[in-house]
């Protein structure tokens, strides 16, 4: 195993996430400023507010994909700026686009990244119920089953952090269930999550934060 | 499980690999434009063996070169659009490594396709055979400094309005020295002298823009 997600202990109490006086611009526009706010290890926050608020910026900022303007973000102590790399690898950013390639079978997709992360593929196809598609292009699949096979990303090598971007949009409802368990896996672990969504998601005692 | 930067940079490539091997009408149309376009030449000048023969080295570049571009500008717009390109930069590769990946995997993909392709356009450019072998090193050497800066230029072109415009505008006038030594290295050894010279010139170019191109194109794509 590598040491990047379930090998680590953390000190009792001490938050996965912690971001302080967070503030975003994009073009000319602040989109946020003095956000504040923490998540423990098992908890859960959800990301809501009107589209343009800044949820899907909030997220990219966490995963090192964009510079915040203002602000630090810790990781497990560590703050993401030192090093962008390592950072990366303790966490897993679902997006709202699937990122698949419709040239390569469900499996290759998946094993890409498998490849890259360490993990199964198999059981991770098995958690979002795709064995049976595991052969197709990805070319043929529905919006749903793009979506669920982007979110067996997080089935992978376990990470401390998921930030998840709408996860269960155009999902079905045993897809949702499916997900639940999935998300709900990752907390026992000791893991965070955080989602923006404009949808219900199965995600007991989470905390809301609006944007 | 994974093998750190090291594996992590072979999934990357062995990715490129496998997506051209399952879209290989990108690789043949940079081969076919190659090999057309040194087809159209005997047309232009006539075809008197001794005229060709002269404007072979530079019709070879120029040619291999032009299609070296067509891909790039795909070679990170298309994992912009899916949304693959902030999966791959939260790959646990360095930038850099990444573009480095990128790089040598286009090289591998429409590089290596062009120098086997080159002895074709030879033959119909009239170029004397002795002098085939230089051509493939010289195109090989050509092609792997245009893999490097065609990355760098595609990174820095990444979302901009007519990237494609843009890339070949930024990235030919940096090739000039490879089409200068490249056709300097096949005229040399159409002549019957030693390429060595002209090669090791542009070998020297590539060994200078294998590590900074990558670097630079990693700082490129950490933008937004």
């Amino acid at each position: 195993m590598r040491s990047i997600g379930g090998g680590r202990i953390l000190a009792a109490g001490q938050p996965i996430l912690e971001v302080s006086e967070l503030a975003c611009i994009r073009g000319d526009r602040a989109i946020f400023a003095g956000l504040s706010f923490s998540v423990p290890a098992g908890g859960a926050l959800l990301l809501t507010g009107a589209n343009g608020a800044g949820k899907s910026s909030l997220l990219r900022i966490l995963a090192g994909l964009l510079p915040a303007a203002e602000g630090e973000v810790l990781l497990e102590g560590t703050p993401a700026r030192a090093d962008p790399t390592g950072h990366a690898l303790r966490l897993r950013y679902i997006s709202s686009q699937d990122a698949l390639k419709p040239a390569l079978t469900v499996a290759e997709n998946l094993a890409f990244y498998a490849a890259l992360w360490g993990g199964e593929v198999t059981p991770a196809l098995e958690a979002l119920g795709l064995s049976a598609l595991a052969g197709l292009p990805g070319r043929v699949l529905s919006t749903g089953q793009r979506r669920r096979l982007a979110l067996a990303r997080l089935a992978l090598a376990p990470t401390r952090l998921w930030l998840l971007d709408e996860p269960s949009l155009g999902l079905d409802a045993a897809s949702v269930t499916r997900l639940g368990a999935l998300m709900a896996r990752h907390r026992a672990a000791g893991g965070a999550i955080l989602a923006a969504t404009h949808l219900p998601l199965p995600l007991p005692d989470a905390t809301e934060l609006k944007l | 499980m994974s093998g750190g930067v090291f594996g992590a940079f072979l999934a990357v490539l062995g990715r490129e690999w496998k997506l051209a091997l399952r879209h290989p009408a990108d690789t043949l149309a940079a081969v076919l434009f190659f090999v057309l376009v040194a087809a159209l030449f005997p047309f232009g000048v006539g075809p008197a063996p001794e005229t060709l023969s002269r404007l072979a080295p530079g019709a070879l570049l120029a040619a291999a070169l032009l299609a070296a571009l067509l891909p790039l500008d795909r070679l990170f717009g298309a994992e912009a659009e899916d949304g693959s390109l902030d999966q791959l930069l939260l790959s646990g590769l360095p930038r850099s490594a990444l573009a480095a990946a990128k790089a040598l995997g286009h090289w591998l993909t429409t590089g290596v396709p062009l120098i086997a392709a080159t002895p074709i356009a030879a033959a119909m450019l009239n170029l004397p055979v002795e002098a085939w072998g230089v051509a493939m090193a010289a195109l090989a050497l050509a092609t792997a400094l245009l893999s490097l800066l065609g990355t760098l230029g595609a990174a820095l072109t990444l979302g901009a309005r007519r990237g494609g415009v843009l890339l070949p505008l930024l990235v030919l006038p940096l090739a000039i020295p490879a089409v200068i030594f490249g056709a300097a290295a096949i005229e040399a050894a159409s002549a019957g002298l030693s390429a060595a010279p002209f090669l090791l010139l542009l070998g020297a170019g590539v060994s200078i823009a294998a590590p900074l191109a990558p670097l630079a194109a990693g700082a490129a794509l950490g933008g937004d």
